[in-house]
């Protein structure tokens, strides 16, 4: 980075815009297509390095990239105009949608089309979670990192995606699920995690950060000792 | 102002839980928002959650929304910076010693630690978001479809988003 030139605060502001408005379904695809590919700004390796950083932080990875690049261009300064750049465009989208629902969201049609909306969106919830499951009820721990082979050809949103490695293409992960291979590196102990967070936040409705206080620290064990 | 500093102590205590994303406080959004202050329906919400998944940007739009809808302009703005900032100042400061801990062994364990807890959270947000909108059999059927083809096939999202709208429009 050090060798390269700065970036203005109307480059990181605009370059930030054109990511955020285009990027329907996540930003990262697009952020990562024309930072990468159309301006060079850094090379594959450098974006996947200040990723994996913005995936290993609390928060939304996308929003994290901007504020980590903006701030080692320009400072705090930087951070500010490359994350204004981001949200402000989705922001007002988002906004007058938000002011439409409110005006027009209690009539009839618009609410048969909005629960069906809706219910598409939480399979797309669904999706993401077993995307982000799938590496773990696997024992490889390597597979934690970027993933670089589903990259470019999906669409998947991938700063919700944190660390998971999306599922094989073309298979169906269900199936590959029983298969005996699978089996024989099941981890026993992510998957144990994983069904407790879900039993305590679904089940037993305790709070987040309760749940975080009590399972960080069972998990951060478990991970210590394998 | 009350209801601003509302919204800004909301979210701001749970932008630094925001493992792997703002999806994995979603359940915890939802039960401030609809059962602790009531400012909304657990259908509202999940409706304002898919109008935000709906819209360019990042995925934490969401919080936009429920902002506005208690605060206006205002709340809006109010939720994203809430949301944002403790989690962005975060990664600005570890950003600046991040060569020194990235192959650090504590990282590593601690990132294979808060995998499965993301994981988790996540199907906690799904689990929530369709309580709240499966409302009928054709609805979890849309549900389970869009999961299928998110992950079988390559298809946008936002068709798997309009092929829901349309099946609610039809049905109707």
């Amino acid at each position: 980075m050090a060798e390269r030139e700065k970036l203005s605060h109307g480059a990181l502001f605009g370059g930030f815009f054109q990511a955020g408005i285009i990027g329907f379904g996540g930003v990262l695809p697009f952020a990562r297509r024309l930072m990468v590919e159309k301006w060079g700004w850094l090379t594959a390796e450098e974006f996947n390095d200040l990723f994996s950083l913005c995936q290993f932080m609390p928060g939304a990875n996308i929003v994290n990239l901007a504020f980590a690049f903006g701030a080692r261009h320009q400072g705090v300064s930087g951070a500010a105009a490359a994350v204004t750049g981001l949200l402000a465009a989705p922001m007002a989208i988002v906004m007058v949608l938000g002011a439409l629902y409110g005006r027009f969201g209690g009539i009839a049609v618009v609410q048969h089309g909005l629960a069906g909306l809706a219910a598409a969106a939480c399979g797309l919830v669904a999706a993401t979670a077993v995307k982000i499951a799938w590496p773990v009820v696997r024992s490889k721990q390597e597979v934690l990192f970027l993933q670089k082979k589903n990259q470019k050809n999906s669409y998947f949103p991938r700063d919700v995606a944190t660390a998971g490695e999306a599922p094989p293409g073309n298979k169906s992960v269900l199936l590959l699920f029983f298969k005996k291979e699978v089996l024989a590196s099941f981890s026993w102990r992510g998957v144990l995690v994983t069904c407790l967070a879900f039993l305590m936040v679904v089940a037993l409705h305790v709070s987040l950060p309760m749940t975080m206080l009590l399972l960080l620290p069972f998990s951060l064990a478990l991970a210590w000792r394998s | 102002m009350a209801i601003l500093a509302q919204i800004a102590l909301l979210f701001g205590k749970l932008s630094l839980l925001a493992v792997g994303g703002v999806n994995s406080t979603l359940p915890a959004i939802e039960r401030e928002v609809v059962e602790g202050r009531h400012w909304m329906s657990a259908q509202a919400f999940a409706q304002m959650f898919a109008i935000a998944q709906s819209a360019p940007g990042p995925n934490m739009l969401v919080v936009v929304l429920v902002g506005q809808k208690v605060g206006g302009v205002a709340g809006g703005v109010v939720a994203a910076l809430a949301m944002l900032l403790p989690a962005g100042m975060l990664v600005v400061v570890a950003s600046g010693v991040w060569e020194r801990f990235r192959a650090a062994r504590w990282r590593r364990v601690l990132q294979a630690a808060i995998l499965p807890i993301t994981a988790g959270l996540v199907l906690s947000a799904a689990a929530v978001l369709a309580e709240a909108a499966d409302t009928s059999w054709v609805l979890v059927a849309v549900t389970a479809l869009a999961t299928w083809a998110n992950l079988r096939t390559k298809w946008h999202p936002l068709w798997l988003l309009a092929g829901g709208t349309l099946v609610g429009l039809l049905v109707w």
